[in-house]
């Protein structure tokens, strides 16, 4: 598992850190292992035009968080949401149900299917990718432009 | 701290020979490799248990305490032998003090509804450690929130000792029990329960010890500790899942309320009133798990064959071996370092994730356990989310230890 991809990712993270004007925003914890874990995103007219990821956590959950916000950087919220559903299968489901899909080097996760206590730990970052979504659309239907920091979906 | 010499382990407990006692130690097709440093968790079974357990299902399978058949009968005398066993390997003199459980968690429950519902009143207060296993904090808690009573914490140290003086300041008249862990799952430390009952006796109050790290390690003297309750755990004495023991005192067992109604725990039923069987039937109620009592009877003396003394020396020089060849790697911290201390060494490597470390020991075949370890106010006590714990036994070698440290050196190596 813990082939040169994910510590590369692991050792120097990609688009590390929180942004301090950020229109999306969550928080995700896993509290069996302590991951704990903050994605925040500038989204203008739907598109992720920036995405930085910070936190705690194991060495799969950081290169997996790192390597989300390389692939999810400049693409559509709903491209996002696909990819997110594509490293779903790609993590928890038979072999034979994935599809060739647009994760380029995160295939390197594959092999986490055999580990399945460690799914989670992969999964974490998007997770709370959908809830940083979800919190700005959620924030949005009651007409609300300012979401608060830190007020995502707690993902556990 | 002189360098261990191996050839006094090997002359005292041959470790080695003792393996071959486990199938899924010494199996040639996929674990011959296997280095399984989790007997914390879950102990593995020797072939003897695991066939007396199959000879049980084979040729004397049926329920006990029932039918007048031979069957039955034969079953009955097999289950109920186990709790002269039991006595014998705890040294308690009153047989039906000793009570068959699913397990030390459901044990602890027992005494906590059945001991608390009779005997813990609103403003009362319970004492336990801040080492305990969930196990021993939960079912606690639940009981004080329902009667309006305090939990009470013992605080430790940072080598991981309880604070005893802490601990005479909070027995108080208010005190109802003391429910403390005899060895922590986490920091190995080994309480001095004598000490603790003692103290906790002179102001009347009883002691509770989850003893799910201490029979299975050392000789447990029940009347020498003098502990009015005393639990522990069928798989981590070389046994099978599915069953344990509470030991409990007559004068307390008998005043207690059951805690599960059914079968087999009844003098009479009628609809206007059910009277409650004499101790221990009145804390077993419904079918038990049978084949797992036989088999834990089996597991103790397989036990007391080698030795608890023995068990208890060898575990001793596996564990300062191993504390000696761990500390020496650079960023490693090793979290509980009383000097008394049992097999069981929780560590973390700077750097390193737990979780990392255990998945990278496991691809060499080396089986740890990493996280909180169900002890999450430990973890909250040395500031970590988790730690990476080896825990030994009887039948783990010095070579095992030797793949433990260069598993781990490994493991630093990629992150580094």
């Amino acid at each position: 598992m813990y082939q040169e991809v994910i510590l590369d990712h692991c050792k120097k993270p990609r688009n590390w850190g929180q942004l301090s004007n950020a229109t999306h925003k969550a928080e995700g914890i896993n509290p069996l292992c302590g991951d704990h874990i903050w994605v925040s995103m500038n989204v203008i007219d739907e598109k992720i035009s920036d995405i930085q990821y910070e936190g705690e956590s194991c060495a799969i959950c950081m290169a997996s968080g790192s390597m989300m916000t390389a692939k999810v950087k400049g693409k559509a919220c709903s491209e996002a949401i696909d990819l997110t559903e594509q490293f779903r299968v790609l993590t928890t489901e038979e072999e034979s149900k994935v599809e060739p899909s647009g994760l380029g080097s995160l295939a390197v996760f594959s092999g986490i299917r055999d580990l399945p206590s460690r799914v989670k730990c992969a999964l974490l970052p998007w997770h709370t990718l959908i809830a940083a979504i979800n919190s700005q659309s959620e924030i949005s239907t009651e007409g609300d432009k300012d979401p608060v920091p830190g007020s995502g979906t707690k993902k556990g | 701290m002189g360098k261990i010499d191996r050839e006094v382990v090997t002359v005292d407990l041959d470790a080695e020979s003792i393996k071959k006692d486990f199938p899924i130690l010494s199996n040639s097709e996929n674990n011959k490799s296997l280095v399984y440093l989790d007997s914390g968790a879950s102990a593995q079974m020797p072939r003897l248990v695991i066939d007396r357990i199959n000879h049980y299902h084979q040729h004397e399978h049926a329920n006990i305490h029932r039918g007048v058949y031979d069957l039955s009968e034969q079953a009955t005398i097999s289950y109920e032998s186990v709790r002269s066993t039991v006595a014998r390997f705890l040294n308690v003199a009153d047989t039906s003090e000793v009570i068959f459980t699913k397990g030390t968690t459901h044990a602890i429950n027992l005494v906590a509804h059945a001991f608390g519902r009779t005997f813990v009143r609103a403003g009362d207060e319970i004492v336990i450690s801040h080492m305990e296993h969930h196990s021993n904090i939960v079912p606690w808690q639940q009981l004080c929130e329902e009667v309006g009573a305090t939990l009470k914490i013992i605080p430790i140290s940072d080598i991981g000792e309880l604070d005893m003086e802490a601990y005479g300041r909070l027995l108080s008249e208010r005190t109802k029990i003391v429910a403390v862990t005899h060895v922590s799952n986490v920091l190995g430390t080994i309480n001095p329960i004598k000490e603790m009952v003692a103290l906790a006796h002179s102001k009347d109050i009883p002691v509770l010890v989850d003893g799910a790290q201490g029979a299975p390690h050392m000789k447990v003297d029940i009347q020498d500790l003098d502990c009015d309750f005393y639990i522990f755990s069928g798989h981590k004495v070389c046994g099978p899942t599915g069953i344990g023991i509470l030991y409990g005192k007559r004068n307390w067992l008998e005043r207690m309320n059951p805690y599960e109604g059914g079968g087999d725990m009844i003098l009479s039923v009628t609809f206007e009133k059910t009277t409650y069987a004499e101790i221990p039937a009145k804390f077993e109620a419904g079918t038990p798990p049978i084949a797992s009592a036989i088999g834990l009877g089996e597991a103790i003396k397989y036990l007391e064959a080698i030795g608890l003394e023995r068990i208890e020396k060898h575990e001793k020089v596996l564990t300062r071996y191993a504390t000696e060849a761990l500390t020496e790697i650079n960023g490693l911290t090793v979290y509980g370092t009383a000097p008394n201390k049992a097999g069981v060494i929780s560590f973390g490597v700077k750097g390193v994730h737990p979780h990392d470390m255990g998945t990278l020991l496991s691809d060499d075949g080396v089986a740890v356990r990493a996280g909180h370890h169900c002890a999450q106010p430990v973890m909250q006590r040395f500031k970590v989310p988790a730690t990476t714990r080896a825990s030994f036994y009887l039948y783990n070698t010095l070579e095992d230890i030797d793949r433990l440290v260069s598993s781990v050196r490994n493991a630093k190596k990629i992150f580094s």
